[in-house]
């Protein structure tokens, strides 16, 4: 593999398990702005842990995830009060203050950085992201799965079905933000180094598209959403600067074909392996009979 | 000593602001009953579904479920307290598809760690999905159970979330105009499986318009206008009662105020 592959798929490894950190909350309904809020604070874990604490890989990676993850239970109390574009707000403000908090703290090397010292190499990123990619499968597929879904749908009748809804987006932050705390401390690991300036609110901005372009109905949405905006740019370099034109255009475009997101539930019915081999389903009736 | 009343609704009001939109309110539904709970529009049956449900807290008053009181139970325990309702305005889950809208209704009875972490979308054959299918065959709804809801026929949709309702096992089961929109054929259909259903020993409580449903399936009858209840009795006299007629078809006396605005 060529530098410049290796370095698209590492991308592409961490952009899709931090874009799986937004859809778990996308996916009950709550929209997170603040995604490189909770990337930073990963990267910066384990990149203190590392660096000045002098810790090894299998523990600064999972610390990072437990931190990421309480500070994402912390932070879904306040949140959760707020609804709809408040929430898109309040989750955006909370990276900014973040990032502020960066790039000012002398313990964490403000504007200048901070090296990293142990590095680790495509292989382990593309094992995380398919770990990631096949738990986010999975938990869509369980009861708990259904229930977040439902949420996203109608809260009160979720509640009223005997959803403990409150419960459901809680864990979804906790998750969320140890899944995006995860993207940033292989970042941390893999680059070897990080700067508050990577976190900006660009990067919240592209993760949420991620997941929105691909499709929060489905886990395949940020499967596709990852691939679609990391790919697209890097085809599109022969245009030279023409390409964030197209690339804007093609944005636009797909939120007017797909307003639900490239991949919708009925998209995945359709291309299911159960009707390659002669149309209609059977209906339970059919089914059933004799 | 009567039997305990499965529902037992205690002087209930509930404004909204100045507004009073049920006041002091009370009856009782006796276990295994079928009784309708009619009256014209804005009388106020849909918010006496949403308090006894708990979408919103009484002012004061109280409601009691098989003789516990439930006023401060939050909405997601009644239903396993074994109170379950459908929605005026169908309420099913647009992105799920049949079998997973039924299967929430489920939730109530599915709430341990193990089921809540089960992969039931994958378990084609596993027990859940069976039961949710086998309701809504029971129900005799024809329909591609992996299928979308939105596509269906309204009526088919209003059935979908009767079986819904009907997953969490409830000893009282609330239906918020289940017959309204659906055709003379498909309103006897329901009839017929609604009586099947309280044969089973669900109690029904129904809201609803169309009094030849109400005449078939409840053999009892609570009135409300304007948030008051103006007659609790058979369902037969119902159509007799001055004070009911009144409120349906208005007052012969000229008079100011609300009652001549009930028309």
């Amino acid at each position: 593999m060529s530098g410049y592959m290796s370095g698209i798929v590492a991308i592409l490894c961490i952009n899709l398990i931090f874009a799986y950190g937004i859809y778990v909350t996308a996916a009950a309904g709550q929209l997170n702005l603040g995604g490189a809020g909770f990337q930073a604070i990963g990267a910066y874990a384990a990149a203190w842990l590392s660096s000045v604490a002098m810790q090894p890989i299998w523990l600064t990676i999972p610390a990072a995830m437990v931190i990421t993850g309480f500070v994402g239970f912390l932070i879904s109390f306040p949140v959760l009060r707020t609804r709809g574009v408040y929430m898109v707000l309040a989750t955006f403000a909370f990276a900014e203050v973040v990032a502020g908090y960066l790039l000012r703290s002398k313990v964490f090397g403000g504007a200048i950085g901070m090296v990293v010292p142990d590095h680790i190499d495509v292989p382990v990123l593309i094992g995380a992201a398919v770990l990631v990619t096949l738990a986010v499968f999975y938990l869509m597929a369980t009861r708990l799965g259904l229930a977040m879904r439902s949420i996203h749908d109608d809260e009160p009748v979720s509640s009223l079905m005997g959803v403990n809804v409150r419960a459901i987006q809680v864990a979804s932050f906790t998750l969320g933000g140890a899944f995006a705390g995860l993207a940033g401390a292989l970042y941390a690991h893999h680059f070897s180094f990080v700067e508050a300036q990577y976190f900006n609110s660009l990067l919240s901005i592209y993760v949420l598209l991620f997941v929105l372009i691909g499709g929060t109905q489905t886990a395949w949405g940020p499967l596709v959403g990852s691939l679609f905006f990391t790919l697209i740019p890097e085809l599109l370099r022969v245009g030279g600067s023409w390409r964030y034109v197209v690339f804007g255009v093609a944005i636009v475009l797909m939120m007017i074909i797909r307003p639900e997101g490239i991949v919708t539930r009925e998209l995945v019915a359709r291309l299911s392996p159960r009707n390659w081999f002669g149309g209609k389903r059977p209906a339970l009736g059919e089914r059933h009979a004799g | 000593m009567p039997a305990e009343p499965i529902l037992r609704v205690s002087h209930v009001c509930k404004r909204f602001g100045g507004l009073t939109v049920t006041d002091d309110v009370s009856f009782d539904v006796e276990r295994g009953s079928r009784t309708a709970l009619i009256g014209p529009n804005g009388a106020g049956k849909t918010t006496l579904f949403n308090l006894i449900s708990g979408v919103y807290p009484i002012n004061s008053g109280s409601i009691a479920l098989e003789g516990g009181v439930i006023d401060a139970l939050p909405s997601r325990k009644r239903i396993s307290a074994g109170l379950s309702r459908s929605f005026q305005n169908i309420r099913l889950m647009p992105h799920l598809s049949v079998i997973e809208n039924v299967m929430l209704g489920q939730h109530s009875q599915a709430s341990g760690i193990v089921d809540l972490l089960a992969p039931v979308s994958w378990q084609r054959h596993g027990r859940w999905r069976r039961m949710a299918e086998e309701r809504l065959r029971e129900a005799g709804l024809d329909v591609d159970p992996d299928g979308s809801v939105s596509g269906l026929p309204y009526g088919v949709r209003k059935k979908i979330e009767v079986v819904r309702a009907l997953m969490s096992n409830p000893r009282l089961l609330m239906l918020d105009e289940p017959a309204a929109g659906l055709n003379p054929r498909e309103t006897a259909d329901l009839s017929a499986f609604l009586k099947g259903i309280a044969a089973g020993g669900v109690t029904l409580l129904v809201v609803e318009h169309d009094m030849s449903f109400v005449h078939d399936l409840c053999e009892r009858t609570v009135v409300l206008n304007f948030g008051r209840l103006i007659y609790d009795g058979p369902t037969r006299g119902v159509q007799e009662d001055e004070a009911v007629r009144e409120a349906y078809l208005g007052s012969r006396r000229v008079e100011t105020g609300s009652a001549g605005r009930a028309a």
